[in-house]
C-alpha cells in the first residue's frame, strides 16, 4: 500500500491520528499530519483507508490493489466510498 | 463517458420545491423530521423553496451531504446564503466577524485555523483526560451532596465543558463566575434579544481585558500562545469568542442529551455501564444519532454538478447533516441508538474544511463524562415523564434546556 500526504490541504482536524494511530500523527505547530511509517504492514490497510475516508480535507492518498481485479486503486480523500472502507452497501 | 446535467425550467423547479422540514415526529425527541427521510429515498438532492422565496436546493443523503461540504466551491459566508428556516426572511445577514472561523472561506480561514489547529491535536487533547475526570468527579460529587433530585444540565452537562474552556482560554479562577454567567446569558432560554446582545458585548469587553492580561503576564493556555502570533487584539477576541461559542452550547448539549437518549434506551446505558471499554464507540454513536447541529447551508460560487443535477452559481445549498447521519446506504438500521456499532464516518462534526476545530476535545469530554456519571449513579433516571422535557427545539444547537433526574431508591 503506498500512502501520500498532502500537508497544503491538511487543516489539522486528527481524523488520520484518531483512526489510525500508528501511521498518522499531527504536528504540534499546526496539528497536520505526519506519516509515522510509510510502508505499514497489511494488517494495518484497513484502518488507514478509514482515515483517508474520514479526512476532511482530502489530504491522504491511498494506492493499493483491489482486492478483485489486481488492478491499483488511488483513493483520495473524500472520494473514496463508504463501501471501500465500512461494511455496507 | 460525458453527459449532461439534469437542467429544468423555471417553473418545473419552482413546482417540485418542497420547504424545509423542521417538525420532529410526536414523541419521539431524538429523531429527525419524518419527511426528511421520505426526500432522501426520492431525491437525495431536491430543490427547496427558502422563506425569503429563493429556490435553492436540499441535500439529505449522506454521500451527497459529505461531498458538498467537502467542495470547496461552496463557499460558507454568511451573507451569500439563504436561510431555510421560517422567520428568516427579511435578515439581512451579515458577514462572519472577526474571528468566527465558520462563516469564512479559504484562504481567510486557513489562515486562523493553521494557527489554531495545534492546540486542538488528538495527542493536546488526550492529555487532558486526567483534568476533565478530575472536574466530572467534582461536579458528581456536587451533584450527589445536592441531590438526589437535579437539573442534569446545570449540575453537570453545562459546567464541565464551561470549566475546560475557561481552562483552555486560562480565565482565571477569580473570573469564572463571571465569565459563566455572561456565557449563559448568551444562550439562556429566557434570555431576550437585547438581553443577549448586551451579553455578548459585555464578554467582548471580558476578552479584550483577558488579551491584555496575557500579553502582560502570559500563562500555560490557548490564548496566551495567541498572543505570540501575528493576530491582532481584535482578532484574539473573535477568536475567544468563537471558541466559546463553538464550544460550551455543543458540547453540553451532546452531555445533555446524550443523558436523556442513554436513560431512554435503558439497554444502552446497562451496556455501557457493564463495559467502560465501549465509551469511545457510544461517544460517536451517540454524535451519529443525535446530531445536534442538524442543519447547515452552503452557497454555490460557481456552476457545479452533484448528483447528476446543476446546481446554479448563487443557489443556497442546505445539507441536512441529520437526515445525512440516518441514511440507510450508509448506516444498517441507522434509527436504532446502538452503541456497539461502528459509527465511524458520520457528519455530527461536519465534514470539508470547516469540519469542527474542537472535535477531540468533545470527544474527551463526553467520553469521560458519560460513563462516569452512569457508573456513579447506577439508578440514575428522569425525574419527570419523558415528555415534559423542554427541548430545544428553536435552536441552532439541539439539546435540553433542563433534564430533572434522580437517583436511589424508587
Amino acid at each position: 500500500m503506498e500512502i501520500r500526504i498532502d500537508r497544503e490541504r491538511c487543516l489539522g482536524a486528527g481524523m488520520c491520528a484518531l483512526t489510525a494511530p500508528e501511521v498518522f500523527d499531527q504536528d504540534t505547530e499546526g496539528g497536520r499530519v505526519l506519516l509515522l511509517d510509510t510502508d505499514p504492514p497489511p494488517a494495518r490497510s484497513l484502518a488507514i483507508r478509514r482515515a483517508a475516508y474520514a479526512c476532511p480535507s482530502g489530504a491522504i492518498t491511498v494506492t493499493e490493489p483491489r482486492p478483485a481485479s489486481g488492478e491499483p486503486a488511488e483513493l483520495r480523500g473524500h472520494h473514496i466510498r463508504a463501501s471501500e472502507t465500512f461494511d455496507c452497501q | 463517458m460525458q453527459h449532461e446535467p439534469s437542467t429544468n425550467s423555471p417553473e418545473q423547479a419552482a413546482q417540485e420545491a418542497v420547504v424545509l422540514p423542521i417538525q420532529r415526529p410526536e414523541g419521539c425527541p431524538f429523531d429527525p423530521p419524518a419527511e426528511l427521510a421520505e426526500l432522501r429515498e426520492r431525491q437525495p438532492l431536491t430543490r427547496l423553496r427558502y422563506p425569503d422565496g429563493h429556490l435553492g436546493w436540499l441535500a439529505t443523503g449522506h454521500s451527497t451531504v459529505r461531498a458538498i461540504a467537502a467542495d470547496t466551491r461552496f463557499s460558507s459566508r454568511y451573507e451569500l446564503m439563504h436561510y431555510p428556516f421560517p422567520g428568516t426572511e427579511d435578515l439581512e445577514i451579515p458577514p462572519a466577524t472577526v474571528g468566527d472561523l465558520t462563516g469564512m472561506d479559504q484562504p481567510e480561514h486557513t489562515r486562523y485555523r493553521r494557527l489554531l489547529a495545534g492546540k486542538f491535536t488528538v495527542r493536546r487533547m488526550r492529555a487532558l483526560t486526567a483534568r476533565v475526570e478530575q472536574i466530572t468527579a467534582e461536579h458528581l460529587d456536587a451533584m450527589e451532596r445536592q441531590g438526589p433530585t437535579v437539573d442534569l444540565v446545570r449540575a453537570f452537562a453545562h459546567p464541565v465543558p464551561a470549566l475546560m474552556i475557561c481552562e483552555l482560554l486560562g480565565v482565571p479562577e477569580v473570573r469564572r463566575a463571571d465569565f459563566m454567567e455572561r456565557a449563559a446569558a448568551i444562550s439562556a432560554p429566557e434570555s431576550t434579544l437585547d438581553e443577549q446582545i448586551a451579553a455578548l458585548a459585555g464578554l467582548g469587553d471580558f476578552f479584550r481585558d483577558l488579551i491584555s492580561d496575557k500579553r502582560a503576564h502570559p500563562t500555560d493556555d490557548v490564548l496566551s500562545d495567541l498572543t505570540t502570533s501575528e493576530l491582532t487584539d481584535e482578532e484574539l477576541a473573535g477568536i475567544a469568542g468563537f471558541l466559546l461559542a463553538a464550544g460550551l452550547d455543543t458540547t453540553a448539549n451532546m452531555i445533555g442529551l446524550g443523558t436523556f437518549a442513554l436513560l431512554s434506551h435503558p439497554e444502552q446505558a446497562a451496556a455501557l455501564r457493564a463495559d467502560p471499554g465501549l465509551a469511545d464507540q457510544a461517544v460517536e454513536e451517540l454524535l451519529r444519532y443525535l446530531t445536534i447541529t442538524p442543519t447547515g447551508v452552503r452557497a454555490a460560487l460557481e456552476d457545479v454538478e452533484v448528483d447528476g443535477q446543476l446546481i446554479r452559481i448563487g443557489e443556497s445549498v442546505t445539507i441536512s447533516i441529520q437526515a445525512a447521519n440516518r441514511d440507510p446506504a450508509r448506516f444498517d438500521d441507522p434509527d436504532t441508538l446502538d452503541i456497539h456499532r461502528k459509527a465511524t464516518g458520520h457528519l455530527a462534526f461536519g465534514h470539508g474544511i470547516h469540519q469542527c476545530l474542537g472535535q477531540q476535545l468533545a470527544r474527551v469530554e463526553m467520553r469521560v463524562a458519560l460513563p462516569a456519571l452512569f457508573t456513579r449513579f447506577p439508578t440514575l433516571r428522569l425525574a419527570v415523564p419523558p415528555e415534559e422535557v423542554p427541548l430545544r427545539t428553536d435552536m441552532n444547537i439541539y439539546g435540553v434546556h433542563r433534564l430533572p433526574v434522580t437517583w436511589g431508591e424508587e
